[in-house]
């Protein structure tokens, strides 16, 4: 690991300066980034520890959205019984991530900012070349062992997977972070996300010196009746092969599609909005032939490598059964 | 080169004063610094949980953080779970019992956890045993056994939480 300064600062407006500095890096749980500089990947200068700032780590569910501080660890929300309550998908995407050590040490803040698990990416001692560490360079993942790489999103730059569950579940139901630097913005968390296209190097919508604070969910029928269905190598502790975030609203009857928020994990370069299947959906009846049809449509444009095929098959089954469980027809 | 650090921790119930470079987790700090060799290297990189000490009463992973993250907190490793006249806690007497181990290099891992989560109420079922103890992997396959000795921990600490 290379020698960095350590600050502490005591209040977010000396965070701030801290962090702007040019050699500044925040840590908050620092899951990932410890581990990435363990691995040489990342090699910050200064590290600027957020993690005792005061008012960040408060969960408020409102009449309209439910509001998160950046610094509530993963676990103080997938427990929290608001949470539960009217947003199960949320609570969901973060019980069935990591280890419960990992979710008491990762605030909600840096699990927006997780990196990929690219094993190219992750080992630069072996693999000198990646376009997404070293823009230009070349990407080892294209002809390699490429398993666990993304079949949508992708560039021929980089097809490295955003690995997350939680921003999954964001992306489906309009979240909107908020981001504190010389002023105060929101952005929805779906332009959050870049696709790597020509400058994989560059992954979201953060400028240096600006801190991630919050992010606001509104709430919705759909929020309150959604599910998170995430299907892996390994039943617990282990990324995803395929996921879906999914909410369903239904009209009077019980069987027409009102409203229907569908996002998918795991086979994409950013959490991936399936906005196709969802305008197919909406006004249709709730059937499995109806639902199976509409989720084919989610791996429209998929470009596959050598050995991530199966994604472009399981991925619709996964959307289709998340769906069917909201729908109570699974 | 960064300036080391003053770092105070009370560790199973004792203050600890040491100057670290910053680079130093805490696992390395608890184990070449302070002594207590109890807490296991595995990956190194979050991936095993031998390492799982708790901080502050939450269980943690101790090569993923930095010995000045967690300066001013309170720290509880496996040397620190036994009663001061050396009864054992009722996670350790059960894996006994239970033979949940075999080379034991993931024990000290996995009793940290398994306190932690009974404590957080999720040992409520074996299938919530196994998805709650997941961050812990035991290379041995003691799993059926780590899984009953939790369950068995869990129902006598409730039992005598009731008395």
């Amino acid at each position: 690991m290379n020698e960095f300064n350590y600050v502490r600062p005591s209040d977010a407006a000396a965070a701030l300066r801290e962090g702007m500095q040019p050699d500044g890096d925040f840590l908050a749980g620092g899951t990932t980034l410890i581990d990435l500089m363990k691995l040489n990947v990342k090699r910050p200068a200064r590290l600027v520890d957020i993690n005792r700032l005061q008012g960040l780590s408060n969960i408020m569910l409102g009449n309209t959205s439910i509001s998160i501080g950046a610094l509530a660890r993963m676990s103080q929300v997938a427990d929290d019984a608001g949470i539960k309550a009217s947003a199960p998908a949320l609570s969901q995407s973060l019980w069935r991530a990591a280890s419960a050590q990992i979710r008491n040490m990762a605030s909600i803040g840096g699990n927006v900012m997780q990196r990929t698990r690219c094993v190219y990416f992750r080992d630069p001692g072996a693999y000198p070349n990646c376009n997404k560490r070293t823009p230009g360079s070349g990407c080892a993942a294209l002809e390699g062992i490429n398993r666990n790489h993304a079949v949508l999103g992708t560039s021929d730059a980089c097809i490295a997977i955003y690995p997350g569950d939680f921003a999954v579940a964001l992306v489906a139901f309009d979240a909107q972070l908020r981001i504190q630097g010389q002023v105060e913005r929101s952005v929805p968390v779906d332009a959050f996300y870049k696709l790597p296209g020509d400058t994989p190097d560059i992954e979201h919508d953060l400028a240096h010196g600006e801190m991630i604070i919050g992010v606001e969910v509104p709430i919705s029928a759909a929020l309150r009746r959604s599910h998170y269905l995430k299907v892996r190598d390994r039943a617990s502790y282990e990324f995803a092969a395929a996921s879906a975030a999914v909410g369903l609203e239904l009209e009077a009857d019980g069987r027409t599609i009102r409203d229907v928020r569908i996002a998918l994990g795991g086979v994409a370069t950013k959490p991936w909005r399936a906005r196709s299947v969802e305008q197919a959906l909406i006004g249709k009846e709730m059937t499995e032939p109806v639902v199976r049809q509409a989720a084919a449509l989610a791996v429209e444009g998929a470009r596959w490598r050598e050995h991530n095929r199966f994604k472009v098959d399981l991925a619709p089954k996964v959307v289709a059964r998340a769906l069917m469980t909201v729908g109570g027809i699974a | 080169m960064p300036q080391p650090h003053p770092i105070q921790l009370r560790i199973n119930g004792l203050e600890r004063n040491l100057t670290l470079d910053p680079r130093t987790s805490l696992l390395d700090a608890l184990r070449e610094h302070a002594h207590l060799p109890g807490s296991k290297k595995g990956c190194d990189h979050g991936q095993c949980g031998a390492c799982t000490v708790h901080v502050d009463g939450r269980r943690v992973l101790g090569c993923l953080t930095l010995a000045v993250q967690a300066n001013g907190s309170t720290v509880t490793t496996i040397e620190g779970l036994a009663a001061a006249d050396g009864t054992l806690h009722a996670v350790q007497q059960a894996f006994i019992e239970h033979d949940a181990f075999q080379c034991g290099y993931c024990t000290p891992g996995q009793i940290m956890s398994a306190v932690a989560c009974i404590h957080e109420g999720h040992a409520g079922s074996d299938d919530e045993i196994r998805e709650y103890m997941s961050g812990n992997i035991c290379r041995c396959g003691a799993y059926p056994h780590i899984v009953s000795a939790i369950r068995e921990a869990a129902f006598r600490l409730a039992k005598e939480a009731s008395l």
